[in-house]
């Protein structure tokens, strides 16, 4: 029998078209997973079937849960639906919740909404639900406000409101996409447990593959609003049919092809002991300062031309590391030499030429109103004789064709570019004063795997043209393992391991490392997937 | 919340001894000498030492500072030069004109405020929130005496139903001495409702466009519930601001309409001892609005704690 029944679902907002006749359908019980890159749809999907669509949205199709056509209920039988029949997790945990209401009070909502009962009661049921989340009443009370949990434990709250009054669906929009990886293995536990427990539907958006082949039953993979292929996952994996679906898995496997290492070079970037300390807000009014070391004592070289990685969990101190290597803010104990200077906010501006770095947003990280060549010249206020005239044009050509896009794109703004071109032009900036060493915090984490792939391609050819060192910044372990020679991995401010990219991925030693790994979702491989249904298909 | 308020309640004692400071010496530290100030250029010289006495001004300026504020504490504050009355007395008769048409104004002010922008917001693009906006765009930009004067020609002169002008007093029963109130309230209350709404709506667009509140319609919250329950509170913080800013304009800056309306009010009490020079008047006045003020900050200090628990916890 079947519990959601999405079929020809077509969308338009305006004159633009979001969804074309989109048709798929969920069992009870059942873990459907919509993937695609940004823009495909999927999320637009789950609105629709949450009838939570904008105003302008116009649609035609079914949507049927049961026997049910969502499309023709009024507004105030779609609100007694909503969080009683369908519940829905969003992304983004630290601002799903209301920042002014207790966690006990945004639960127990759901359940008064849907039915009568004294407030204890609903109360009393909102600690139940959310214990059976893993929230139990005496580390996190009902009293609890949202600011004083952290993102996991903030979606596990969410979770509890989504499934408080035992929904026959649950959609989950991108569930885990902004939580780290051991956060994200419990959660998605969390929901394979519930729906087994309450044997729910459970309609998942997702970008991210791996997830996708590890939890689903079935997939649907969206392109531009339309479904391209939907099948069982275990099929699907070895049977893809449609060139998008291929390539989509195919990038998100990308090997990127590094140049081999050289040994020998010497020390560009040598950090000692670096010790980075936050002053906390004093807690008594004369009190002696307390502080927060976000960096322990942190030791590492970078040779010419070498690619490392830096991963950890949000808070371990990736970013503060990396404030302190750009001479940002200061240490309080140890020391940072880049190229035979030492680092520190006040060091000379001719001594931040050859470190450069491309920061993870390619949407903020620029002035709306400069024109590309201008943003790319801005690097050159460190030299003392920056190039003019037809020299600067030249220069920014080259950057520019460096990156793989046109010398003319320097008259353009930055709105006119999509992610990815944003991406490429974050890097030529960060190359234009020919840099030995740049450092990419994040740099590929906000692209669609397709994108993703090109720009690490990218990297790699230009580590290759200019004999480049970088350090890569990611919380991503797969991106990591594909493009760095070497690779830190940071818990707690301190380096836990460190060693060949390689040999920490197959045989971490430090329990954190394996913890890591163990928890990142990998794709499952695709050719011994599709080798071994073959056999198992093939005649007796 | 208790550390919290504490540390609010610290930083309103420092503002005030930090004021009264800039008040004093501003005042009677600038150069020349205050008594030949206040009495002008053609002042006889005995009458000048007379009240150089008077006001205390052969003792060192410590001791002035310090027997001017603990007057004050004492409900003290001075006698005024001009009147020939105790400070006190006449900040006491005016005090209890200038505080409530103020209050009375905010009052009316937030009234209307508030629902106009909550349904403004809850209706953006259409053609009632475009009403709204219209109307608030000519409240901010008219003056409130233009209003005091069409409210008198409508209500006073035309209707007759309230008087052009004056404060009948408190003693006439308050029913009466509100209604004396009501046109220069409404006059003062109208631009700043006008600003109040404008800040109500976008703050409030604001909130509609959180995650939180897209939460709460899919618990199976209405709109308008949504709207209501989780967008009201989150919206609070901005308004309230404003809110605690235009009581500190009500209260010192109403005197054009204290004007309009011949209401003997704090504003023109400042206005006629700054013409007068009678410096122990201005200074005291000025003190105690300064007091006002900073109460008030505090106040919405501790209102922003009330509405918003991460306030409260952080130490």
């Amino acid at each position: 029998m079947t519990l959601l029944s999405v079929q020809n679902l077509s969308l338009s907002i305006g004159p633009l078209s979001i969804l074309k006749e989109v048709t798929f359908s969920i069992a009870p019980g059942e873990i459907v997973a919509v993937t695609g890159e940004s823009g495909s749809g999927k999320s637009m999907t789950a609105l629709a079937v949450m009838q939570l669509l904008p105003e302008s949205a116009r649609t035609s199709g079914h949507i049927m849960l049961r026997d049910e056509e969502l499309t023709a209920q009024s507004e105030k039988s779609l609100c007694a639906m909503r969080g009683n029949c369908i519940g829905m997790v969003f992304q983004e945990p630290m601002t799903a919740l209301n920042p002014l209401h207790t966690i006990g009070q945004q639960v127990a909502e759901t359940i008064r909404m849907h039915a009568v009962m004294p407030k204890a009661e609903a109360e009393a049921q909102a600690a139940a639900m959310l214990t059976r989340v893993g929230l139990p009443q005496d580390r996190f009370p009902l009293s609890r406000y949202p600011h004083e949990l952290s993102g996991g434990q903030r979606q596990r709250v969410v979770i509890a409101m989504a499934i408080a009054r035992r929904p026959r669906l649950l959609i989950a929009d991108e569930p885990t996409t902004a939580l780290d990886v051991t956060t994200q293995a419990k959660i998605l536990d969390l929901l394979k447990d519930l729906v087994e427990e309450f044997d729910m539907g459970l309609l998942m958006i997702t970008h991210d593959l791996a997830v996708v082949a590890d939890m689903a039953d079935r997939i649907v993979v969206m392109r531009k609003g339309e479904v391209v292929e939907q099948g069982d996952t275990k099929h699907l994996l070895a049977h893809m049919q449609h060139p998008y679906t291929k390539a989509l898995f195919a990038a998100s496997q990308h090997q990127v092809d590094l140049p081999n290492a050289e040994d020998g070079h010497a020390a560009i970037l040598s950090v000692q002991n670096a010790v980075r300390d936050y002053a906390l807000p004093r807690t008594k009014l004369f009190a002696p300062r307390s502080f927060h070391r976000a960096v322990k004592g942190i030791s590492f070289d970078i040779h010419q031309g070498e690619r490392v990685g830096l991963v950890g969990e949000s808070g371990c101190g990736k970013s503060t590391l990396t404030r302190a290597i750009l001479g940002l803010e200061p240490l309080q104990d140890g020391s940072i030499t880049a190229f035979g200077t030492a680092v520190a906010p006040d060091m000379p501006a001719q001594a931040r030429i050859k470190t450069q770095v491309v920061f993870q947003d390619p949407y903020s990280s620029f002035n709306p109103r400069h024109k590309v060549g201008r943003i790319l010249t801005e690097p050159f206020h460190l030299v003392d004789t920056p190039p003019t005239g037809v020299a600067l044009t030249q220069v920014i050509g080259e950057v520019l064709t460096d990156v793989g896009l046109q010398p003319s794109d320097a008259q353009k703004y930055i709105h006119e570019f999509s992610g990815g071109q944003r991406q490429r032009i974050a890097i030529a900036r960060a190359l234009i004063t020919k840099p030995e060493l740049i450092i990419f915090d994040e740099a590929v984490s906000a692209l669609d795997v397709s994108i993703r792939a090109q720009i690490l391609d990218l990297i790699a050819g230009l580590s290759r043209r200019h004999n480049l060192a970088y350090l890569f910044i990611s919380h991503d372990l797969s991106v990591v393992r594909s493009v760095t020679d070497r690779v830190l991995v940071m818990q707690n401010g301190e380096i836990v391991e460190q060693g060949e990219t390689e040999t920490v991925f197959t045989t971490p030693m430090h329990p954190y490392t394996q913890t890591l790994i163990n928890a990142a979702p990998v794709l499952p491989d695709l050719a011994a997937l599709s080798d071994k249904t073959e056999t198992a298909h093939a005649p007796a | 919340m208790l550390r919290y308020t504490l540390k609010r309640a610290l930083s309103l004692g420092l503002s005030l001894v930090v004021a009264s400071l800039v008040i004093f010496f501003v005042i009677e530290v600038v150069p020349g000498d205050p008594a030949s100030f206040m009495l002008g250029l053609n002042a006889q010289p005995d009458t000048i030492a007379a009240l150089r006495s008077e006001l205390g001004l052969d003792v060192s300026k410590l001791e002035r500072y310090l027997s001017w504020v603990g007057g004050m504490l004492q409900g003290d504050f001075g006698t005024s030069y001009t009147y020939r009355t105790p400070v006190t007395e006449m900040i006491g008769d005016r005090i209890w004109v200038s505080l409530p048409l103020a209050l009375y104004a905010l009052t009316l002010s937030t009234l209307i405020a508030f629902p106009a922008g909550i349904y403004a917001a809850s209706r953006r693009g259409k053609p009632g929130d475009m009403a709204v906006m219209g109307a608030t765009q000519l409240g901010v930009a008219v003056p409130n005496f233009w209003f005091a004067m069409m409210l008198v020609l409508i209500f006073a002169i035309n209707l007759r139903w309230f008087s052009a002008g004056g404060f009948v007093g408190w003693e006439k029963g308050v029913p009466a001495a509100m209604k004396s109130l009501t046109l220069p309230a409404i006059a003062l209350a109208l631009p700043q409702s006008a600003i109040l709404a404008r800040v109500m709506r976008s703050a409030l667009l604001d909130v509609l466009g959180e995650d939180f509140m897209r939460t709460a319609r899919a618990k199976g919250l209405t709109r308008r519930q949504a709207l209501m329950r989780h967008g009201l509170r989150n919206a609070l913080i901005p308004v309230l601001t404003i809110i605690g800013m235009q009581f500190s304009f009500l209260l010192a800056g109403a005197i054009i309409i204290e004007q309009v309306f011949f209401l003997p009010g704090l504003g023109r009490l400042i206005f006629q001892s700054i013409s007068a020079r009678d410096l122990i008047v201005v200074e005291s006045v000025v003190m105690l609005l300064v007091f006002l003020v900073i109460l008030v900050t505090f106040l919405v200090d501790l209102a922003y704690a009330a509405v918003d628990p991460r306030l409260r916890s952080r130490t």
